[in-house]
Order: structure tokens, then sequence, then C-alpha cells
């Protein structure tokens, strides 16, 4: 699934002759001269990172801690400037949404009302805040936990949370708990004394079950905000509140700066920094496929919210085809049925493999599974799977026929989307089948271990490829008619047909005599469906900075075109 | 002891030494799960002569998390005609959502439902108040609330 077409080719090096094939672009996952060279070990050489292909995106992943650094270099900046110990600035910077240079134009314009509404400071002349509403105007405290050298600065020591000994002649009693064997009272500067167990209890349910990181004081209508000093030593032995606390810190840092992007992938922490992708108008131009660093399999696109490489659409289009689908798929799937008639002899075929070459178990007539057309016409001169005949369609008179076109018509690239998905799922079932037929070419075979991973390779570019032939009928949907499209549909086709052949060979049984020979034509069409693979997603990228694509409907981003 | 079973024992036996401000009293507060007290509000207002019950659901997270707090709309009681006030009873107020503060108690929510109700001068349901009720949680705090406004 992820496409990390970064993998190294240094070409010269393995590269030694070429075939028929002039314009090899990834030489790297072994032409055929490869096998007699050294194996397949480079296979697995994870390379340094390649200059960049034009369908790539610069980017970087940023950890957990990674991005803690980042904000304390923001909080030591502002720190320095305004002359406020770290955890209040990490509270203004909080309540100005990390924007910097506001937070510093507005403060220089009236510190004292930035402190105000971010509840670092008392309101003017009152020593109980009145209650207020503003629910924006709350500040926390950031990051983790830093050095407390001038917490002894004015009001410093306040929003430490100092320890308030209760008056000897009445004790004071917890406002909250009305505990009166609780001894341990912390306020903040506001003075609003409440009991160590009931500040603890206050802040884990914020954060645990409000997922709130902007602690406010408890006293009614008193934002107050709660440094993280104090958060820390509130929670007391709590580690895994305090790092939860943590981690929702960097979350809303994350939000707030524009090219950063929080991994989407269940209990991940990581970031994605992709300034490239930052704006809005840039979407129009790439499609900003990430991972975030933690997993190779956390691919997610910067620019949308799909946990997919969508490559070579872009996300407007992405969007608005998935949209589609789900509107009118329950139409789509009526008429398209999971099992198929054979257009011979008519009985039911369900397709339980990922390649469309289908033989009739019954008649033994072979035929496309996608077109149902006789299979001859496809191997070989003509193949017309792949395009949806748009003048069939302008014939179309009256309405009804019209509307029906439209339905056939995107039938026609929803079908070829939905296989698609349907053979890369799967391809984990011909994972394992797969796995089976190495261990079978170990045994009949003089191969090795690293010698058969070519079948692995092969799955593995498959169902790559799967996914951006899946994309492409989007695309297709999408684009006006014209020379563009034609010529996009021509690489599409290109591509299918050699990813169809290549599906074929992993399929085929394995017959000790001709494994060799098995390996040798495996592999060149491994190469060949990687460069298929290049090609498209290449042209398209270039297409984009090009403003080359026309789409017929409006695609948020190029309305100017 | 639970804290939040103390701290309603604790207001319990406030209310029974200091008794509850003129206009609200306890109808009935026998266990630290459900409280209904009445509220009337006094003086010459829209709502002169009547008089409501709210109803006040505790979790054991209470205070540190708000009681559920709602008019009864039974045979006998009915929810007041405010545009805060939907017809089942929930009551969109700040205060017993985003705004709740642990130091509030039974008691002071009752008394700002009585000036929320005081300084109302037209009675009339919250605009959305169909689609709402056809459609609410049984608890008003499973609703997330999005605050009108703050005036009344």
């Amino acid at each position: 699934m992820s496409s990390d077409y970064e993998i190294s080719d240094d070409e010269n090096e393995y590269y030694e002759y070429d075939d028929d094939d002039e314009e090899m672009v990834d030489a790297e996952d072994g032409s055929a001269s490869e096998i007699e060279v050294d194996g397949f070990g480079n296979d697995f050489k994870v390379g340094v990172r390649q200059e960049r292909k034009i369908y790539e995106v610069d980017y970087s992943p940023l950890s957990q801690p990674e991005v803690e650094r980042i904000m304390q270099a923001d909080v030591d900046h502002i720190s320095s400037i305004f002359g406020v110990e770290p955890p209040i600035a990490a509270i203004l910077l909080r309540h100005m949404n990390w924007n910097k240079e506001k937070l510093i134009e507005k403060y220089m314009d009236n510190a004292s009302a930035v402190a105000v509404a971010a509840g670092v400071e008392l309101p003017p002349r009152e020593l109980t805040p009145p209650p207020t509403k503003s629910t924006s105007s709350r500040g926390s405290t950031a990051g983790p936990l830093r050095t407390l050298r001038r917490l002894s600065a004015d009001k410093g020591s306040s929003s430490k949370g100092k320890r308030v000994s209760p008056p000897a002649e009445e004790p004071f009693v917890c406002p909250i708990c009305f505990d009166d064997s609780q001894t341990d009272f912390l306020s903040l500067l506001c003075d609003h004394k409440f009991c160590a167990g009931c500040w603890k209890e206050y802040i884990t349910s914020k954060v645990r079950t409000e997922a709130e990181c902007m602690i406010t004081c408890m006293g009614e209508g008193c934002n107050i905000a709660a440094p993280d000093p104090f958060v820390e030593k509130a929670l007391a032995d709590d580690r895994e509140t305090w790092s939860r606390y943590q981690e929702l810190l960097v979350r809303q840092f994350v939000s707030c700066i524009p090219h950063l992007k929080f991994c989407p992938y269940p209990s991940c922490t990581y970031t994605v920094s992709c300034p490239a992708a930052a704006t809005k108008s840039s979407l129009a131009q790439i499609v900003p496929i990430v991972t975030c660093g933690a997993s190779g399999s956390h691919v997610f696109c910067f620019g949308c919210p799909i946990d997919a490489d969508h490559r070579p659409v872009v996300c407007a289009v992405a969007r608005m085809w998935l949209q589609k689908c789900e509107d009118d798929s329950e139409t789509a799937n009526w008429i398209k049925s999971n099992t198929k008639e054979c257009s011979k002899c008519q009985s039911t075929i369900e397709k339980n493999g990922g390649c469309n070459h289908m033989t009739c178990k019954k008649c033994k007539y072979e035929f496309c599974w996608v077109c149902m057309g006789p299979w001859s016409e496809h191997g070989t001169s003509w193949y017309s799977c792949n395009r949806y005949d748009e003048k069939a369609s302008i014939e179309a008179r009256d309405a009804q026929t019209r509307s029906r076109a439209s339905l056939e018509r995107y039938l026609h690239y929803y079908n070829r989307w939905a296989n698609h998905e349907q053979s890369a799922k799967l391809s984990m079932e011909l994972y394992a089948k797969t796995e089976k037929k190495m261990e079978e070419m170990q045994i009949t075979s003089e191969l090795t271990w690293i010698q058969v991973q070519f079948m692995k390779k092969a799955v593995d570019v498959v169902h790559r490829c799967r996914m951006t032939l899946k994309w492409t009928y989007a695309m297709a949907y999408y684009l006006a008619p014209g020379n563009q499209k034609e010529l996009f549909e021509d690489n599409q086709r290109d591509l299918e047909r050699a990813v169809e052949e290549l599906s074929e060979l992993i399929e085929a049984p394995i017959d000790p005599e001709t494994i060799m020979t098995l390996r040798q034509k495996v592999t060149d069409k491994t190469v060949y469906v990687q460069k298929r693979n290049e090609i498209m997603l290449e042209d398209t990228a270039k297409g984009y900075l090009e403003g080359r694509w026309q789409w017929n409907t409006t695609v948020e981003g190029f309305e100017t075109e | 002891m639970a804290v939040s079973s103390r701290r309603l024992q604790k207001e319990l036996m406030d209310i029974k030494k200091e008794g509850t401000p003129v206009g609200i009293e306890v109808l009935k507060a026998d266990d630290f799960s459900k409280w209904i007290l009445s509220v009337e509000v006094l003086g010459d207002t829209i709502y002169k002569g009547e008089k409501f019950a709210l109803m006040f659901r505790f979790d054991n997270q209470y205070p540190i998390s708000a009681p559920a707090v709602q008019f009864v709309v039974d045979d006998k009681w009915s929810a007041p005609e405010h545009p805060h006030v939907y017809s089942n009873g929930h009551i969109c107020a700040s205060i017993l959502g985003s705004e709740w503060s642990p130091v509030l108690s039974v008691v002071s929510v009752c008394v700002t439902i009585q000036s929320m109700l005081a300084s109302c001068k037209k009675k009339e349901r919250p605009p959305d108040n169909d689609r709402y009720v056809a459609h609410a949680p049984e608890n008003p705090k499973k609703t997330r609330w999005d605050f009108h406004d703050d005036n009344v």
C-alpha cells in the first residue's frame, strides 16, 4: 500500500545492460540482468532518500519530542522577549493559537490585556476575578516540564501553585469536597484554594474525558490558567495522565500550525511537517501523500482527510469522487453484483483472485472479468477495457437515454474503480498464497529464500499499481474530453494491461521445469509495471504543474482556468 | 465515602442549617443520586404565580462534573416558557455545561436559574424547540449545547 518509490536505484552500479527498455526509469527492482549478478539482495536495500520524484512531496515526519522541541523554541523566544517565565509564555502562545507575530504585536500594544485574557494575570483592581464569560480566553500550559529557574520572580511564584497553609484558628476546608481531613491545598495566582485531591480529580477529568489541555482555576467564572508545573504537581504520581496532557498540548500546537498535521492513525503520536502543502492553492498542483515515520503503513494525505495514497488524483477531485460513490453506489452495487455469468455458457462465476483473465471452468471460455469480452482481444493487439466510449453517449437523444447514459458512464468508471479495490483487497490472500508458493519454489528448485523474493516483490508492485489504477478511474471520470484525456487514458491502459499480465503470472502454477523462465518473466514484468506506474504518476503530476488537466465540472482550486 | 456523597451531605446540612434562598424549596433529597427542588420567581415578573420543579441527577464525579439539571415535566409540573428552556424540560445554560465550576452547588444552580427566569421579558420557546425535543437524549448532559447567548 505504501508507495515508497524512493527505494534507491543506483542504476549505474547494478544495471549492466538495458534489454530493450531504453527508457527504464526504475532499474533497481531487478532487471533481468540482476538475477545473474547478485540475486535480489538489493531489493531490500532501504535507500538513502533519493532525489524527489515529481509526484512526491517534500515533507518530514516529526516525533512528539521533536514537536515539543519546536514548541519549546517558540516558548523560549517569547519568554526572552517578554521577560516572563517559560510556563507563562507557553500559556500566552496557546491563548493566541501559537501565532507568535500576533501575540508579540498585541502584547506590545497592551501587555496587561493579553495577560488577563490568557489567564496569567488577575484583572485590574479586583482580587477575585468577576465571573467572566470568556470561554475562548483560556490558557494553560505546554510541553514538557521545563526549568523553573525564573519561577521565583513575582507572579511566577504564585502560578507555580504555592502550598497554602490553612490559618491556624479556623481550619480551612476545601469548598469542593468538604473533607476536613484534607491538609494539602493548592491555588493558582487567583488564590482560590482547593485541596490537592480535588485538583487532581478535576485535572484528570479535564484531560481524560474532555481531552482539554487548557486547564483553568476551578473557581466559578475564574479563568486563571494553570501552568504546566502546576498541572504536573497536581497530578502527582499519575504519570499516565501527565503524558496524555503533554500529547494534548502537542495536538493543540499542531492543529494551530498550517504546515503541520497529526498522523490520523489510531494512537499514533507522530506529526508530519509539509510546508509545500500548507496552503489551499497548493493542493491544485500537488498530491501531498506522506508517511508519518512511526510506521511505513501510516500513509495519509496531508491535504485532505483521506487516510490513503490517492495519487494521481488531487484532493478536491478525490473528495468529489468519494462523495459521488457514497451517494450513487447503492445503485451501482445493485447493478454490479458480486458474481457474473459466463457470457458463453451462463454459468455463475465468483471471482476469488486478483487477475481479470477468467477461464470458465465449465466451457473453458476465456474472457475479461471487467468487460466480459473475449480475452483474445485483450492480450494481443487491441485493449478496449479501460475507456468508455463517449461517442455512444453523445448519440443519446431523449432525456431517458441521456440519464441512462450518464449512469452507465458513471458505472463504467465505478466498476473499474471497485474492481481494482476488490483485487487489492484480495491481495492479502494472494500474499499468503504467494508465500506458500515461495516455499514450494525453494523445495522444487535450487533457488534460495532470497532468490524467491521476486514473487513477494511482484505482489507488492501489483498491489501498489492497482491503487494507482483505482484512482486513475476517479480522475478519468472528471477529466474533460480531449487530447489530454486520451493521453491520460493511454497511460492508464498501458499500466492496466501490464498489471493484469503480471497479476496473471503471479497466479500461474509452478512447474519445476520452467521455474527459471517464470522467474525471469515475473522479474521483467515487475520492472515494466513499475515503469508504467512511474510514467502514469509523473505525467499526471507534471500535468498539474503545467495546468494541463481540464475538468468536466467545477473543481475547487481550478476555478480560474 | 465517595466525594460526591460527602459533598451532597454537606450541601444538605447547609440547607437544613441555613435554609434555602427565598422562592426555592427542597422537594426531594433522600438519596445522593436524584434531588428535586422547586423554584418560584418572586416579584413582578412574567412568571408571577408559577412554580417549577428542577430535577438534579448526580454521578459520582460530582462536583468535578456538572449535575444533570432539567425541569420536571409530568402531570403535575411543566417547564417554564423561556427562550432557553425546551418543552421537554432541558435547559440551555452555560453553567450546566462548559462553564460549570466545582464550586457551584445545587442551591447556587437554582438561584442562577431563578434569576434567568426573572430577567426574561417574553415568554417563548427556543426557536429550534420542536427539532430538538424530537431528537433529544433523555439526559440533557448528553446534548452538546451550543450556547445561544449569555444575556438572559
